[in-house]
Parts: C-alpha cells; structure tokens; sequence
C-alpha cells in the first residue's frame, strides 16, 4: 500500500494484492467504496475514482485532498503517510 | 547546425535523468549516443516540492548542480551533432527560470568552447490576460475546483501554462541546437523530437510518459536514466545502465506513479490511452511497448498558479514525564488554551489573525487525527509548536511570548512548574512563508502557440563576445 499527492489537489493510493485471488475478492468491494474515503480523509465522495489495475493485481483510488498540499496546516506535504488510515479498515 | 532528421525507422531519445540537476554520469550518455541517439530530453522541473518555487520563481536545484549536468550534455550533444532539450527550467518553468537556465548555458558554452543556437521557449502567464480569456469564458475548472475568479488570478505571484510539444518542435526546425522551455508537461518535453520525426503519436506519448522520471520505470531506479527508440507502433524502453533492467513490470507500474489516472493521460491538443497497452520483454534489458492510443482533443493547457501567504515560526521541546504521558489529549487542550490567551492577552488587535498549531509528535502529529480511546501512553513525545501570522516579525515575537508558556505549563494547576526538554537556546525558529497552489484549471487556445513566446540567442552571432538575442 502507497500514498502519494498526485498534483497539489489529489491524493492517490495503490493497494498491491499478493495474487490474482485476493485482488478479484477485493476488486469491487463495497468496503473499499467513496464512502470510507469520506470518513477516514473528509473527501467529497462524489470525487473519488476507483480504477481496478487487473495486471498488476492493483487497486487505485484517487481523491481530492481536503485541503491543498502545503496548506498553514500542513502534515503532510507529500501525502506520503496518508495511506496508514487504511490499514486498520476490515474488507471482510 | 544539429541534424534534426534522419533516414530511420525508429527516433531514439536519450533520457539521462529524470531531473536535471539530479547528478547525470557521463557514461550513461555515451551508452546513449552510441546506441544512436537522436536527441537529447530532460526535464528539470517538478511541482511536486511544494508551490514554494513558483511563488518565488527560484529553482529548487542549485546552480552548482545545473551546471554541472548541463556541461555534460552540453558537450556531447555538440559532439554528436544532435539537439538538446529541457523542460520546466529552473523547477517551476517562469520566464526567470528559463534565463537562469540561459544565463547558466551560455556559461557553459563559453568553457567548451561551442556556439550553439539557443531557444528559449517562455510560458508564464499574466493575470491581465488570462482574466480577459476568464470573461471570454475560456477557463475551466478541473476538479476539485470551482471557477476561478480575477481576483484570485491576480493574487498568484507566478502563473504558468503547461506546454506542449508544438513549441519545441518549431524551434528545432527553425535550427535550434539547443531548447530551453518554461513550464511544459513533462511528456511534451520528450515526445517532441519522435513525433517531428514522424513515429506514431501514441507510442511517442506512452514513451514520453514512460521515460520522464527517467530511471524510475527501472528496476533499479538510482541507476540513472532511459533510452526510447519509438516507431509507428511501438516503442522499445531501455536502461542507459548496463547494470539495470526496464522489466514489463515495472514500465507498466509508473503509468501509475503520481497520477488519478492509470490508463488514461490528459496533454495539451490530446489524450493519451494506455487501457490496451501490451508490455513485452524484448531481452533482459529491454520492454517493447505496442496498443498505445492518442486521442486528439481541442487544445487546452493546464495552469499554475501560486502565491505566498503568511508566516511562522516554530518551536519544539521533548517530554518523558510519564504523568504528561498517560494524558496527552487533555495536555493538548490545555497547552493550547494557555497560549492562545498568551497569545491574545500579549498583542490585543495585531492577534487578529494568527493560528497556533500544536503538533505531538509519537502520538497523533503525522495525522493530526483523533487517537483510539485506550492506545497506550508513548515513552516519548515531540511537541512541535506553530504559529501562523501576517509577517514573520510577529510570527517570532509571538513565538517569544509563548515561550515560558509553553516551556512551562504543568499537565494541570496546583503541581509545581515542569520544565520540559528544549533541544536549542533560542528555542523560537523563524520557518519562513507559507506557499500554497491557487490554480488548478485550464485554458482552451487555438493552438500550442498562443500562448507561448520564443527568443533566441545564437552564440554563432556574437560581437566581441556579447551573443545576439532577438
């Protein structure tokens, strides 16, 4: 699993799955739907874009970041540890 | 006078780095010419460090490093005869960027004693005019964005457009040797010099794509840059280090890196679909690369904008008083109550706008989140204090007046008066200015032209040393 900003606005996250089995059980998930992204990131979910990558069994889910990279608040310039708030999440 | 076309199948494009600046090795240019290279294309730019750079219009690498990689290509693209091109000059592609980047190869060109034709391809926007375009209706929001107002326009220090490769390609058949570009995509940059050469539009956009990062489609991505040889219907992707491999892997996994989209790529005049590319191993080294697509499209080309807005200082201290520890939450609230009346009682009307942010580092600072009731106190915290303000005089004055407070302050009253552990004396650091990115639209042209401007300055033509720019 990776994090990283793509551009100053979005996030993007790569979920690797060991083996074809896994990724296809998890592809379409609903777990892994807009609505855990709203929750765990305060995205808008109408945004969120979910693009399964059979080759590589990967996911990749892209969101708007809530607020700009490098904001006064900044945590997190790079989004590269935006990722751990996925971990705890059961997919069943 | 660089030879710009060649009786060949394939155009070959020397990439030796994804970054210039980043430290090329002069052996893996010399694997690349002679491997037959057409050209050579890098990218020096990146939005990826932050809105710092195009705020202030400077350069992310020093001078020390540009030069230095610059020398080498210098010198081995006017020994083979063949151009060179770099785009987003100076890291975030201003027009001060490129004649920075001019200034420095003009220096360059001195010592080796060359006189090549440079092209300097400028991209910067004003206010004024893309607010006329805005009326016009013009500027589209991508998103998350809405509609962008004049005001915010004019507020941006830098605005940029991301160009496309039509500009370079003039440039070279106009004569150009060598071609410096502001804020370009960084596939244009390479996808120039294959598609004035007739190889297919969609493999030259996938090889672009592929290559700009330079080693980081390889197996091993500290091992330096790439070669693309790009034909009608294919291209072929190789390490310029022998030691290195471009598997199918992991060429087709950098489609993915820092971008929404993993199979479709938006350019100026175009679209770029991977969807139904096919990956092959052509030997060891070597991935072959066919079923890529372009979609030709309206033009339009993207927008950068950034201006800096307030300030801070900050400070941090250790703590390890267990009893801190085991209430960290509650010690955040009341920290953060403390200083902010400091902060308010202190300077009265010029706290009007500031923010304090108290980060702890060990148990929430990465995330700022809300931590799980019942995770176990840490052994150690690093509070991390910010303070936001108008200029950076206050920031530090108001960094000052928190000092005690926050040196000081007990887990709660009536307990005798902690001192927690302050690594530097003056603990107060001024940090500097904050950037951010206002812009995140773009505008439709007529053509890759528009909005483009180009000078050139031809070493060749020099009166008593002074080269001629028009």
């Amino acid at each position: 699993m990776r994090s990283k900003t793509a551009g100053p606005f979005w996030v993007t996250v790569d979920l690797f799955f060991r083996n074809g089995e896994l990724f296809r059980r998890y592809r379409d998930a609903p777990a892994l739907g807009a609505e855990l992204f709203e929750r765990l990131y305060g995205t808008d979910p109408q945004l969120v874009k979910r693009q399964p990558v059979d080759n590589l069994n990967m996911i990749k889910i892209s969101f708007p970041r809530p607020k700009p990279q490098g904001w006064m608040g900044e945590r997190d310039m790079h989004g590269g540890q935006l990722y751990t708030r996925l971990l705890d999440v059961e997919i069943g | 006078m660089t030879q710009t076309h060649r009786a060949s199948g394939e155009v070959v494009v020397l990439v030796p780095t994804g970054m210039l600046g980043a430290g090329i090795r002069r052996e893996h240019v010399r694997y690349g010419i002679a491997a037959g290279a057409h050209a050579i294309a890098a990218d020096s730019g990146s939005t990826d460090s932050g809105p710092s750079y195009l705020a202030r219009g400077v350069s992310k690498m020093n001078r020390e490093s540009i030069k230095r990689d610059l020398d080498i290509l210098m010198d081995v693209a006017s020994r083979a005869k063949i151009p060179l091109l770099i785009g987003t000059c100076g890291t975030s592609g201003t027009d001060s960027g490129v004649d920075w980047t001019r200034d420095i190869a003009i220096e360059v060109a001195r010592e080796l004693g060359i006189t090549p034709k440079i092209a300097c391809l400028y991209s910067e926007q004003t206010a004024v005019d893309l607010a006329s375009r805005n009326r016009q209706g013009k500027i589209a929001p991508l998103p998350p964005m809405g509609p962008v107002s004049n005001e915010v326009l004019e507020s941006c220090e830098h605005i940029v457009a991301l160009m496309g490769p039509e500009p370079y390609i003039a440039a070279l058949q106009a004569g150009a040797d060598i071609i410096l570009g502001g804020r370009t995509t960084d596939t244009a940059v390479l996808a120039a010099v294959p598609l004035l050469n007739g190889a297919g539009a969609g493999p030259a956009w996938h090889a672009a794509k592929v290559a700009e990062c330079g080693g980081q489609c390889t197996v091993n991505p500290r091992l330096g840059g790439v070669l693309m040889r790009v034909g009608k219907d294919a291209f072929d992707i190789e390490p310029l280090d022998p030691a290195n491999q471009c598997s199918p892997e992991s060429v087709s996994a950098h489609m993915l890196y820092e971008s929404s989209d993993p199979y479709r790529l938006t350019e100026p005049g175009g679209l770029l679909d991977v969807t139904k590319a096919d990956y092959q191993s052509l030997n060891a080294r070597v991935t072959r690369v066919t079923g890529s697509r372009w979609e030709p499209m309206p033009y339009t080309m993207k927008l950068e904008g950034a201006r800096g807005g307030d300030f801070q200082t900050i400070m941090i201290m250790g703590i390890e008083d267990p009893e801190v520890l085991a209430h960290l939450d509650e010690f955040h609230d009341t920290l953060q109550r403390v200083l902010t009346d400091r902060i308010k009682t202190t300077f009265g009307d010029e706290a009007s706008s500031f923010d304090l942010s108290l980060r702890f580092y060990g148990w929430n600072g990465t995330s700022g989140r809300p931590v799980p009731a019942g995770t176990p106190a840490p052994r150690d915290v690093g509070v991390m204090f910010v303070v936001t303000a108008p200029t950076q005089d206050l920031a530090n004055r108001m960094a000052k007046a928190c000092n005690p407070y926050f040196f000081h302050t007990p887990l709660r009253l009536g307990i005798e008066l902690p001192s927690y552990a302050f690594p530097f004396t003056p603990a107060e650091m001024p940090r500097g200015q904050v950037y951010e990115f206002l812009l995140n639209h773009v505008v439709h042209t007529r053509d890759g032209f528009e909005l483009v401007r180009t000078n050139w300055t031809d070493l060749a033509q020099t009166t008593r040393g002074v080269p001629a720019s028009a």
